[in-house]
Formats: C-alpha cells, sequence, structure tokens
C-alpha cells in the first residue's frame, strides 16, 4: 500500500503553499512516516514552530500545534514540556528563525538539554520574506540583501547545536528523503534535546539569484555534497573538500531537564516542609 | 510468471510541476504532460518508491 499521509494531514489542507520543488513538503513528509512509525498518538503530540516557509509546516499537520512569533519556536516548545513532559514535543523551523532571530532559544534549549526534537529546514535564506541572506547562507553567494556576494561566513548548524550541547545531532538532505524519517525516529527516541537539520532548497529566492538553472540542480546538488559519517572515515580531507556529513553526527546522554526540574521541586517541597 | 505491476496514482491538482519525481526516477518510468506528471510506463517500474517519497507535494501515491 501507498503510505496514508492523509491520516495526519487537517483534512482540506492541501495543496499546501509550498513553491514548486520547495523540499519542506519533502521534510513534513518525512516528519510524518516518523510520527506513524513511533506510533504517537495526535493528541499527545505537540509541533511547534516559529514563523517563515518552513514553519508553515505544523498548520498542515493534524496533531497538537502552535505557530508562534519569529525565532520563538523552542521557547513555547520548552513551555510545552514542562507543562506536559509526557507529551511529544517537536519544534520545526528554518536556518532564520532557529539561528538569527531565534538563536538565542536555539542554544539555550540545546544547553538545557531538554527532551524536545528540533527538526531545521536549512535551505540557507530567508524564503517567506523574499530572499534576505540568513546566518546559513555561504560566503560568496547572493541574497537580497547581499547582491554583491554575502561576505559572512555561515554557520555550520549541526556544529553550533553540539558546541551548545545538544544531546543528538544528525544531519540529512531533502534529496535523500529515505533517510529523513529514519533520523526523526531516532532523534525523538534519545533522551535530550536532538536536532536534525535537513539540508533543503528554495528554488524561488535562492535557487534563481544564484543561478541553479531549476530545483533539479539544486537536488542534485545536495545528492553531490552528502557523505555518510560511515564513508567519510575512509576519506582523505581532500577528498572530503566541498563535501558535508550526513547521518547521526553526534550522541551522548547527560541529564535531562524536566526530570531534574522534577527533583528540584521535590527539593523544595522538602523544604517547605 | 506474469509480473505484478503497481498502480500509480498522481493527483493533478496537488501536482505543481516541479520534476522531481520525473527527473530522479531511476528507470523513466514517468514524465511531464504539460504542467502535471504523468505514468508513461508503467512496465519499467521497479516499485522503488523514491518518486512517492521526494513528491514535495503529496501528489504521487505508488501501490505495488
Ligand atoms: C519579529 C519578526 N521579524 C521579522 C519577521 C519577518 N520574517 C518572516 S519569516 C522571516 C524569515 C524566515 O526564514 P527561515 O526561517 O529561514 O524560513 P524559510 O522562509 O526560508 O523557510 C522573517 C525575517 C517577522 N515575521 N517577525
Ligand atoms: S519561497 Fe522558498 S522556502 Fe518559501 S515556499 Fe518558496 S521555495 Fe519554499
Ligand atoms: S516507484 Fe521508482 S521506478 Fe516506479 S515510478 Fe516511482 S521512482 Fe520510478
Ligand atoms: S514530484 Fe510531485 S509535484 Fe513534482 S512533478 Fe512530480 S508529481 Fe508533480
Amino acid at each position: 500500500m501507498a503510505f496514508d499521509y492523509d491520516k495526519y494531514i487537517r483534512p482540506g489542507k492541501l495543496p499546501h503553499i509550498w513553491c514548486p520543488g520547495c523540499g519542506h513538503g519533502i521534510v513534513m513528509k518525512g516528519l510524518i512516516r516518523a510520527i506513524d512509525a513511533l506510533g504517537f498518538e495526535k493528541n499527545n503530540t505537540a509541533i511547534v514552530s516559529g514563523i517563515g516557509c518552513a514553519s508553515r509546516l505544523p498548520g498542515y499537520m493534524d496533531c497538537c500545534t502552535l505557530h508562534t512569533a519569529h525565532g520563538r519556536a523552542a521557547a513555547f516548545a520548552t513551555g510545552v514540556k514542562m507543562a506536559k513532559p509526557e507529551m511529544n514535543v517537536i519544534c520545526v523551523g528554518g536556518d532564520g528563525d532557529g539561528t538569527a532571530i531565534g538563536g538565542n532559544h536555539f542554544i539555550h534549549a540545546c544547553r538545557r538539554n531538554i527532551n524536545i526534537t528540533y527538526i531545521i529546514m536549512n535551505n540557507k535564506i530567508y524564503g517567506m520574506t523574499g530572499g534576505q541572506f540568513s546566518p546559513a547562507t555561504p560566503t560568496g553567494a547572493k541574497a537580497s540583501t547581499t547582491p554583491y556576494g554575502n561576505p559572512d561566513p555561515p554557520f555550520d548548524i549541526a556544529k553550533l547545536a553540539i558546541g551548545a550541547g545538544a544531546t543528538f545531532v544528525a544531519r540529512g538532505t531533502a534529496y535523500h528523503a529515505t533517510q529523513i524519517d529514519k533520523l526523526i525516529v531516532e532523534a525523538i527516541q534519545h533522551k535530550g534535546f536532538s536536532v536534525v537539520e535537513i539540508l533543503d532548497d528554495c528554488p524561488t529566492t535562492y535557487g534563481r539569484r544564484n543561478k541553479y538553472k531549476s530545483v533539479i540542480e539544486m537536488m542534485n546538488e545536495l545528492k553531490d555534497i552528502a557523505v555518510p559519517v560511515k564513508a567519510a572515515e575512509k576519506m582523505t580531507p581532500e577528498q572530503l573538500k566541498g563535501k558535508v556529513l550526513t547521518g547521526v553526527l553526534y550522541k551522548e546522554e547527560k541529564p535531562e531537564y524536566t526530570a531534574e526540574y522534577a527533583k528540584v521541586i521535590e527539593r523544595a517541597k522538602g523544604a517547605a516542609k | 510468471m506474469e509480473k505484478k505491476l503497481p498502480t500509480i496514482e498522481i493527483i493533478e491538482k496537488y501536482c505543481k510541476g516541479c520534476h522531481i519525481c520525473v527527473e530522479f526516477c531511476p528507470t523513466k518510468v514517468l514524465e511531464m504532460q504539460g504542467f502535471v506528471a504523468a505514468v508513461k510506463n508503467l512496465d519499467a517500474c521497479i516499485k522503488c518508491m523514491q518518486c512517492e517519497l521526494r513528491c514535495p507535494d503529496f501528489a504521487i501515491k505508488v501501490t505495488a
């Protein structure tokens, strides 16, 4: 049987608003397959986003959803998780939302190691507002705000997450669709703050300005630059030039925030007696 | 023995004509007919599901 995506989509919400070839739809399908594989109850699953094209995702999902303020997904998700630690809480959003205006919320959620999964759709640009550069825009790339080429070096979002203390970090691409749900499942099963960065494409505001002939060329690039971590172990630094690692990049066990906070509550109760 | 062919359903009102399914089908089963994808050579389908997985628009359903 073909996979039944409709079971998880709010009736009447398709077609979605994303442009032809935008990878956000591929990521949403991966997330749906992951939720299905985990057997999650829709009423016990919260999907939280900020603002942007990527952040439109929760609007389509027939789960508990929050579409919040720009950059604030991690803050709202933290609130949900603290109030209902038994709930499955998943953040979704773009590179702009998560690492520019929301960068602070993102790094502190990583540091706290709260049991939330954050899926970041990195299309290297602010798609929704017409293609301003983001902290993930490559050096030299053109954006509406860098018409002569971006002078800034970009964030490596996965590395940023690891540095800030996230205890599970993985990376996939919109081209490698089969892998997306598997990475999300593993991230959600991990106890702690998990980040899944999906290298994505925005043909409309990034592709056109940067002389990609079509979305196919963008997809082929994702196909070519991705190197699975295992394969990379056998490659020389020369061979790895211009490539990005995909798969599970980092994993460690550390105390989880809601469990630690429950202990604080117990200690406070003891002190009050 | 006759091989069992899959059914490939393309929901035309969802398809945005991005070409992704056509381009990356390993056996060239699909083609563009105007602005939407269509099945050209069902016989060649190896049921790899890549078109269904990669369609950003929920527009292809492959039933093996
Ligand atoms: C406080 C605030 N500042 C600015 C905006 C304008 N704004 C809306 S979406 C967006 C960027 C979204 O980019 P990204 O998160 O990368 O997602 P994409 O659209 O590329 O999927 C900006 C700057 C806003 N909505 N609110
Ligand atoms: S503008 Fe870019 S990110 Fe937004 S829907 Fe279109 S392709 Fe996707
Ligand atoms: S299932 Fe695979 S072989 Fe069949 S049409 Fe889709 S991509 Fe092509
Ligand atoms: S991938 Fe989907 S939206 Fe794109 S052409 Fe094929 S059926 Fe249409």
